[in-house]
């Protein structure tokens, strides 16, 4: 009961701390993006612009909201509620930190430790799609569709690819569990050290899952207005934009769960922290690393111009996908060199 | 009824439900959206048979993969209730015949097999991962492989006929 109580707890928090996450992260693009370009960024709301995010998140409810006549307004409000959806369910699986400690008992940082995590995260992933497709055919409208029919191509092809640099990682740690990857990071190197290759072909594939630039083409606006949420307005524009956002908090998590140790850090034994004390260190650290990845997408997005949709297709199947395949085989062969094969 | 037992009926009633609409919706769209939910009851039934690999591997596949490129083929021909033609007579009774057909082999199927209930020991890891890979790369190891086998000469297959020529 105790547990339950707390794993609710956690669920809440997770939620909250993704969407709090996600609101300053338009902040911090807007003032990132400001600062690649030499501008100031917003600075009206509040010191240093700090209460924007709250500003724009009024104006769009505030907005008139259409649903376009000719529409399909089922789907067309079920398109952005599965976006939301699957962007708030990956968080689930993700280590936050050590053990917490309450009174007695002891509690672990993570929702559910699924010993398939990493499967549960691409299975996500996976049905993620639906949200932009479904959104895109239901507006009736052709810029809408083009940009579905763009966006699903994408990311089943780079589906692909991330799956096949997640096998690598999963041969040299021998499991699909996220926590046990993490404390076998802690036991011995960071992920990245075996598996730079694959760490590569991961972050890329993410930028092409997030639809962020260079690979933001199903919603391009030089050619398709909006893409697949031409005709959103109000506040089912904003879950499709924050959508993004919340996926690109997760896929940093992720992508420093697996590569980057988690919420372990160097020289963590040596530091003589205990209890309660670790566990927040460790969130704090864990925390660090997303917001550096966090950074690390909004920083390629304003300075790499967008592919061209050939382009996009040649490097997914031609370049990514073949290099996902050597890095197994090169790895199955390391490891039977090493002797790490029984 | 312990709380699986609520869980089991309800995945039940859906699965079923959406199976029917995939049938009976005229719109294309419809039919693949309600397969999806289906699809989705299916993995949850798997779920609740602790096969957790198969439920998440099903939803990846069928729901992840398959379905998304059916949605797309659909999506991309743009079919409307509009641009449905009407179809032969011929071609009714045809499909009558084929379906009656198929109800004849799946009744008759079914009436000779023997059908023994296993009961489902709880906490049971055969399917867990480290279980079926197990089983997999011991017992099965050759059917494993022939399937791959198939899969890829399918795959070789599918490439071929997309070329419109072939330069030898």
């Amino acid at each position: 009961m105790e547990l339950l109580v707390f794993k609710a707890l956690l669920v809440l928090v997770v939620f909250l701390v993704s969407l709090g996450v996600a609101a300053y992260a338009t902040y911090g693009e807007r003032k990132i993006a400001a600062f690649l370009q030499d501008r100031v960024g917003p600075d009206r709301a509040g010191p240093f612009g700090l209460l924007q995010p709250i500003a724009d998140g009024v104006k769009m409810f505030m907005k008139e909201e259409i649903i376009p006549s000719v529409s399909n307004k089922w789907l067309f409000i079920l398109g952005p509620c599965i976006a939301m959806l699957t962007a708030c369910m990956t968080g689930v699986v993700i280590p936050w930190g050590g053990e917490l400690s309450i009174g007695e008992s002891s509690f672990d940082l993570q929702i559910v430790d699924l010993n398939i995590g990493i499967l549960y995260l691409l299975g996500v992933v996976s049905t993620g799609v639906y949200g932009i497709m479904i959104g895109g055919w239901a507006s009736n409208n052709k810029y809408s569709l083009l940009g579905a029919l763009r966006a699903s191509g994408q990311m089943i092809s780079y589906e692909i690819a991330m799956g096949l640099a997640i096998i690598g990682l999963v041969m040299t740690t021998g499991t699909l569990s996220l926590k046990e990857i993490v404390h076998l990071q802690d036991a011995g190197y960071a992920n990245i050290v075996y598996q730079p290759i694959g760490f590569l072909i991961f972050f890329i594939c993410a930028f092409a899952e997030l639809n962020r630039a260079p690979f933001d083409m199903p919603e391009c606006e030089t050619e398709l207005i909006g893409g697949y949420h031409t005709e959103y307005s109000s506040m089912k524009l904003g879950f499709y934009l924050f959508a993004e956002y919340i996926n690109m908090f997760i896929s940093s998590a992720v992508i420093a769960t697996l590569y980057f140790g988690g919420y372990h850090f160097p020289f963590e034994s040596m530091t003589g922290l205990e209890g309660n004390l670790l566990t927040l260190v460790q969130v704090l650290v864990f925390m660090g690393k997303v917001f550096f990845f966090m950074f690390f997408f909004m920083w390629v997005r304003w300075t790499i111009p967008r592919f061209r949709y050939d382009q996009l297709m040649h490097l997914g199947w031609k370049v990514l996908l073949p290099l996902a395949l050597i890095n197994i085989f090169a790895t199955g062969i390391i490891m039977w060199l090493n002797g790490s094969l029984n | 009824m312990s709380p699986s037992t609520y869980v089991f009926w309800f995945l039940t009633f859906v699965a079923v439900l959406s199976a029917l609409n995939v049938v009976f919706t005229k719109n294309a769209v419809y039919s693949v959206l309600s397969l999806i939910v289906t699809f989705f009851a299916i993995a949850g039934h798997y779920f609740l048979m602790n096969a957790q690999f198969l439920g998440i591997v099903h939803i990846m596949v069928y729901a992840g993969a398959i379905m998304v490129l059916f949605l797309y083929v659909i999506m991309m021909l743009n079919l409307n209730e509009t641009f449905e033609t009407n179809k032969d007579t011929f071609f009714h009774i045809a499909a009558v015949i084929a379906a009656g057909l198929l109800l004849v082999t799946m009744v008759a199927a079914f009436a000779k097999t023997d059908i023994q209930m296993q009961s489902m020991v709880d906490n049971s890891e055969i399917g867990y991962l480290e279980e079926l890979g197990k089983v997999l790369f011991n017992e099965y190891l050759l059917p494993f492989e022939i399937a791959s086998v198939l899969l890829l000469a399918a795959m070789v297959g599918a490439v071929y006929l997309s070329k419109k020529e072939i330069q030898v």
